[in-house]
C-alpha cells in the first residue's frame, strides 16, 4: 500500500511536470500550428536564470521569499525568451508552418549549445530550499517535498489557465482560434497578438517546470529540456492538440503508466508502454482524447 | 444596370490561382450601393474564392491579383481583420461558428473595443440567440447557427456583407426565414449574397453577377436574368422553375 | 481552420530542364561519373590541404572523416526521400540509421555471425521494421506524423540506453568484434576500403533515389507532395505510396548504418539521439530539398563542419576572441544552428540553388555587351 502511494504521488510529481511543459506546447500547436521544438529551450532558460539568480540576484536565494524570488526571475526570463522568439523569429514566418518548425529546431540546437558554451555540459547543483529535500508521511508513504511542490504548482497553473482561458476576452480569443482562426480574423479581431500571448504563457510555464524540476532532480544540465520535450510532445498528441485539459488528463496517464510500469517490470519497459499507449490512442481516435483532429 | 450612385465595391481584373490552378481569370463586377447583388454559378465556378479573395482569406498557396476598392480604399494586401473593422462583414459558407463556445461567448467575440456593440439589434432579428445564450453553438441546429453567424456580424456596423451560400443544407422553412433576414437586414446595408436557391434570389436579388469558368458571364439585373430561361438554364444548370 | 494545412517545399524544376551553353550542355549527364571517379581515385592523391584537413588526403584520419562524409550524404539523401520529394516531415529517422549500427554490431559481436549474414539480416530486419512503424505512423499526416515518428524513435534511444539484456553496451556503446570480420576491413592501413566502401553506398542511395523520383511513382510522390488531394482524385491510395517511400528510406537508412558500423568500429548510443534526425534535417534543408545533389552535398558538409569546428573552436584564432564569442563559436551546433536558422530565412532553397540564384549575376556581367540578351531569360 505504501508503495503505491508512493509510486502514484511521485507519478503525478512527474506528470506535473509533463503538464508544465505540454500545456504550453499544446496552446502554441493549437492555435498557430507551430509545433515548437524550442520549447525545451524554454524549459532550460528558466532553470538556469533561476539557478543564476539564486547565486547572484541580490535579494534572491536557495531559501524561503529569495528562493521565490529566484523562481519568479527564471520565469520572468523564460517568458521573455519565448516572446522574443514568437516576434522575431516565428512571426515573420507567419503561417509557413514547415519553415517555422525547421526554426524552432535551429534555435533547439544553437540554444541548447549556448547554454552548454556558458555553463559546461555537466549537471550543476541546483539551489533548493531546505525543506524540498525533506519528505512528507502521507498514508504511510514517505512522499519527496519537491513532487509535493511540482503537483501543487502544476494544480495552480491548470487552474489559472482554466480561469484565463474561460473568463478573460483574450481567453476567448485562443479557445475560438484553436477552433478556427481564421474565423477569429474573419471577427475583426488580430489574431498575432493571440500568438505573442500564447508563447509568453507557454514559456512562463515551461520556465517554472525548469526551475521546479530543478528543485526535483537536484541538479540542472543544458540537456534536461530535450528528454522532456519528446514525452511532452507524446502527452499534447494523447490529449489532443490545442486542449489544455486534455494535457492534464494526458499527462497523468503517462506520468502514473511510466511510474509504475518502470517500478513493477523492468526500469525502461514503462518508457516503452507510454509509446505503446501513444499508437494506441492514434489507431483508436487519431484526434487524441479532446481536442481537434491532428490530422494534417 | 439598375444600381444608383456609386458603387459600395468595385472588383476589377480579379485572377486567383490557387496551387497552380487558375481559379479566377480576370473577374470584373460592381457591387450596387443598395440591395442585395447575387453572385451566382454552377458548383466550383469559383463564387466562394471570390467572396474569400475578396476578404482577404486566400490560402497561402494561393496567389492573387487584380484591384478590389470599397468606396476609395484598396482592400487587397491588407490583412483580413482591419478590412473586417473597416466595415467589411463576412459570413462564410458552413456558418463557421465556434462549435466549443456559448452562442453568448460567440457573439462576444465580435464585440469591438471602441464601440458600443448593437445587441437590440441582433436580438430584435434573432430572438432566439438572446434566450439559447448558455447554449454551446455546436449543439444549435443548422438554422440557428446560421441565425448566429449572421448575428455575430451585426452586433456592428457595416459598408458591406459578404453572405456566402446562407441557406446551404437549411430545411425549407428554415430557407425562407433566412432569406425574411436578409431582406431586413439588406434595408440598411449592401449585400453580396452567393446563393445557388433561385428562389431565394428572386426574392432577394436586384443585381446579379453570374461566373462561368472563372470568368464573369453575365452581370445585370437578377429578374430579367431569371425570365431568360434558356440563358438561365445553360448559365447556371437548372431552370429558374425549380424551387427549394 | 478546422484542420492544420502543412506547407511542403514547393516543387522544383530540376536542373536538368534549364538549358546551358551547349559544350556544358554536352558534358553534363557524365558530372556524376566524373566526380565518382575523382572520388575514387582520391585515397592514391598525398596532396595535403593544410586547414580543410589535417594529414594528406590519403592519410587514415582524412579518409575516416571522408567515409563518415559520404555515408551522411547517402543518410541524408535518402531522408530527403521522405521530406523533399515526398513531403513527409518524419522525425525519427535516426531510428532506423541506429538500427543499422546497433543491428549488424549485435549480430557480429554478440551473435558471433559472419559480416555479410549480419549486414544481410539488418537491412532487412530494418526495412521490415520501417514497414511497420510506418503502417502505424502514416495513420496521421503533417505535424502529428512528426511527432509520432519522434516517438517511436524515442523508444529506439530508451532500448540502446537500458541496455535490455546487455546487448547494447548501454552508455558506453558496443565497440565492434572484429576478428571475424574479412581482413580488408580491418586495421587502420585499411581506412581506405571502407571509404570505398562508404562511397558506393552514397552511389547506391543516389542512384535508387533518382531512379525512384524519375519512375511513376516518383511522380505520384512528387503530386502527394504538391498536393495529396489531387492523388486521391485520381484514385490512388496516398497511404500505400507513402508507405513504400518511408520503408524504402528506412531501407537506405538501415544499410547505411550498417556501413557506418564498419567505419566507426561500433556503435554509440548518440546515434539514437532525437538529434540525429534533426541533424538530418538540417543536412537536407541546408542542401536543398526536393533537389538531386543538395542533400548529398548538405550531408557532406554537415558532417565535415561539425567535425572540423570542434578543432576550429579550440584553434588559437578562436581562443583569442573574447570568451562570450569564443565560447558560442567553440559549439559546433551553436555555429551550425544559427547557419541552418539564417538559411531558413535568407536562403531557402539551400545550397543546391546558389547557382539559379548566382546565375542572373553572372548573366549580367556576361550579357552586359550584347544588350539584346539583357533581359532575356535562359
Amino acid at each position: 500500500m505504501n508503495t503505491v502511494v508512493l509510486l502514484a504521488l511521485t507519478g503525478l510529481g512527474l506528470a506535473a511536470l509533463y503538464f508544465l511543459v505540454a500545456s504550453g506546447l499544446s496552446l502554441v500547436f493549437g492555435l498557430a500550428d507551430v509545433l515548437n521544438f524550442a520549447h525545451g529551450l524554454f524549459l532550460g532558460v528558466g532553470a538556469y536564470a533561476t539557478w543564476w539568480a539564486a547565486g547572484n540576484l541580490p535579494g534572491a536565494g536557495a531559501e524561503g521569499l529569495g528562493f521565490v524570488l529566484a523562481v519568479a526571475f527564471g520565469v520572468a526570463a523564460g517568458t521573455l525568451v519565448a516572446v522574443l522568439v514568437e516576434l522575431v523569429l516565428i512571426r515573420p514566418l507567419y503561417s509557413r508552418t514547415i519553415e517555422q518548425v525547421l526554426v524552432t529546431v535551429g534555435l533547439s540546437l544553437a540554444g541548447v549549445a549556448l547554454l552548454q558554451a556558458t555553463w559546461g555540459a555537466d549537471a550543476r547543483p541546483f539551489p533548493r530550499p531546505e525543506w524540498t529535500r525533506r519528505v512528507t508521511g502521507i498514508l504511510g508513504a514517505q512522499v519527496p517535498n519537491g513532487g509535493l511542490l511540482l503537483i501543487g504548482a502544476a494544480v495552480l497553473v491548470l487552474g489559472g489557465l482554466l480561469a484565463f482561458l474561460h473568463w478573460t476576452r483574450y481567453g476567448l480569443i485562443i479557445r475560438a482560434g484553436v477552433e478556427n482562426r481564421e474565423m477569429v480574423t474573419a471577427l475583426g479581431i488580430d489574431v498575432r497578438k493571440a500568438f505573442t500571448l500564447v508563447f509568453a504563457i507557454g514559456g512562463a510555464a515551461a520556465a517554472l517546470a525548469g526551475a521546479l524540476g530543478g528543485v526535483y532532480l537536484g541538479t540542472v544540465s543544458p540537456g534536461q529540456g530535450g528528454s522532456l520535450l519528446i514525452f511532452a510532445f507524446i502527452v499534447v498528441v494523447i490529449g489532443g492538440m490545442g486542449s489544455v485539459v486534455g494535457s492534464a488528463y494526458a499527462a497523468v496517464a503517462v506520468g502514473l503508466l511510466q511510474q509504475f510500469v518502470n517500478y513493477y517490470g523492468a526500469s525502461g519497459v514503462g518508457d516503452l508502454c507510454v509509446v505503446a499507449l501513444l499508437a494506441v490512442v492514434l489507431l483508436l481516435r487519431p484526434q487524441g482524447i479532446a481536442g481537434k483532429v491532428a490530422h494534417a | 444596370m439598375s444600381a444608383t450612385g456609386e458603387p459600395v465595391l468595385t472588383v476589377a481584373d480579379l485572377s486567383v490561382r490557387i496551387a497552380g490552378l487558375h481559379i479566377l481569370q480576370g473577374v470584373s463586377f460592381t457591387v450596387a450601393p443598395t440591395g442585395v447583388t447575387v453572385l451566382l454559378g454552377r458548383n466550383g465556378v469559383g463564387k466562394t474564392t471570390t467572396l474569400r479573395a475578396i476578404v482577404g482569406l486566400t490560402p497561402r498557396n494561393g496567389e492573387v491579383r487584380g484591384t478590389v476598392r470599397m468606396g476609395a480604399q484598396t482592400l487587397l494586401a491588407r490583412p483580413t481583420h482591419r478590412l473586417v473593422r473597416d466595415g467589411l462583414g463576412y459570413v462564410p459558407e458552413d456558418r463557421c461558428v465556434f462549435a466549443g463556445l456559448t452562442v453568448a461567448e460567440n457573439l462576444r467575440l465580435a464585440e469591438r473595443r471602441g464601440t458600443t456593440p448593437a445587441y437590440d439589434r441582433v436580438f430584435a432579428l434573432f430572438p432566439e440567440l438572446d434566450r439559447r445564450g448558455r447554449q454551446r453553438a455546436g449543439s444549435l441546429s443548422g438554422g440557428q447557427q446560421q441565425m448566429l453567424a449572421i448575428g455575430r456580424v451585426l452586433l456592428n456596423d457595416n459598408r458591406l456583407l459578404l453572405v456566402d451560400e446562407p441557406t446551404k443544407g437549411l430545411a425549407p422553412k428554415v430557407v425562407t426565414e433566412v432569406a425574411e433576414v436578409l431582406e431586413r437586414v439588406a434595408e440598411s446595408v449592401p449585400v453580396l449574397l452567393v446563393e445557388q436557391n433561385l428562389a431565394v434570389v428572386r426574392r432577394l436579388a436586384r443585381d446579379a453577377v453570374v461566373l462561368s469558368a472563372g470568368r464573369v458571364a453575365w452581370h445585370g439585373n437578377a429578374h430579367e436574368l431569371l425570365l431568360e430561361t434558356a440563358l438561365t438554364k445553360s448559365l447556371l444548370g437548372v431552370g429558374p422553375e425549380v424551387r427549394a | 481552420m478546422t484542420e492544420s494545412v502543412v506547407e511542403v517545399p514547393p516543387a522544383r524544376v530540376p536542373d536538368e530542364l534549364t538549358p546551358h551553353r551547349r559544350a556544358w550542355h554536352g558534358l553534363r549527364p557524365y558530372l556524376p561519373l566524373l566526380a565518382l571517379a575523382v572520388a575514387a581515385v582520391l585515397p592514391y592523391s598525398t596532396v595535403r590541404l593544410p586547414g580543410i584537413f589535417e594529414g594528406p588526403l590519403n592519410s587514415p584520419g582524412t579518409l575516416q572523416l571522408l567515409a563518415v562524409c559520404l555515408v551522411f550524404g547517402g543518410l541524408a539523401a535518402g531522408y530527403d526521400l521522405l521530406f523533399g520529394r515526398t513531403g513527409m516531415l518524419s522525425f525519427g529517422h535516426a531510428l532506423y540509421f541506429a538500427a543499422g549500427v546497433y543491428g549488424t554490431d549485435i549480430l557480429i559481436t554478440r551473435a558471433g555471425l559472419p559480416l555479410w549474414q549480419a549486414a544481410l539480416l539488418t537491412v532487412t530486419g530494418g526495412t521490415i521494421l520501417a514497414g511497420l512503424l510506418g503502417a502505424v505512423a502514416l495513420r496521421t499526416a503533417g505535424i502529428a506524423f512528426a511527432m509520432v515518428t519522434l516517438a517511436f524513435a524515442q523508444v529506439g534511444a530508451i532500448l540502446v540506453a537500458r541496455d535490455f539484456g546487455g546487448l547494447t553496451g548501454g552508455e558506453e556503446g558496443l565497440p565492434l568484434d572484429v576478428s571475424g570480420l574479412p581482413a580488408g576491413l580491418v586495421g587502420v592501413a585499411n581506412t581506405v576500403n571502407l571509404y570505398w566502401l562508404a562511397l558506393a553506398y552514397l552511389a547506391l542511395v543516389v542512384f535508387v533515389v533518382h531512379r525512384v523520383a524519375g519512375s511513376p511513382t516518383g511522380r505520384v510522390l512528387a503530386g502527394l507532395r504538391d498536393d495529396e488531394r489531387r492523388i486521391g482524385v485520381l484514385g490512388l491510395d496516398p497511404y500505400r505510396f507513402k508507405l513504400v517511400a518511408f520503408t524504402l528510406a528506412g531501407g537506405l537508412a538501415a544499410s547505411g548504418g550498417a556501413v557506418y558500423c564498419l567505419i566507426v568500429g561500433g556503435a554509440s548510443p548518440h546515434i539514437t539521439s532525437s538529434e540525429l534526425t534533426l541533424s538530418l534535417l538540417v543536412m537536407v534543408v541546408l542542401g536543398g530539398p526536393g533537389t538531386r545533389w543538395g542533400p548529398v552535398l548538405g550531408g557532406i558538409l554537415y558532417m565535415y563542419l561539425d567535425h572540423r569546428l570542434t578543432a576550429f573552436g579550440t584553434s588559437d584564432a578562436v581562443e583569442a576572441l573574447p570568451a562570450f564569442l569564443s565560447r558560442p563559436l567553440s559549439q559546433p551546433l551553436f555555429v551550425l544552428g544559427t547557419v541552418f536558422i539564417l538559411a531558413v530565412y535568407f536562403f531557402p532553397g539551400g545550397l543546391a540553388s546558389l547557382r539559379s540564384r548566382l546565375a542572373p549575376l553572372v548573366k549580367a556581367g556576361r550579357a552586359e555587351p550584347e544588350g539584346s540578351r539583357v533581359g532575356r531569360r535562359w
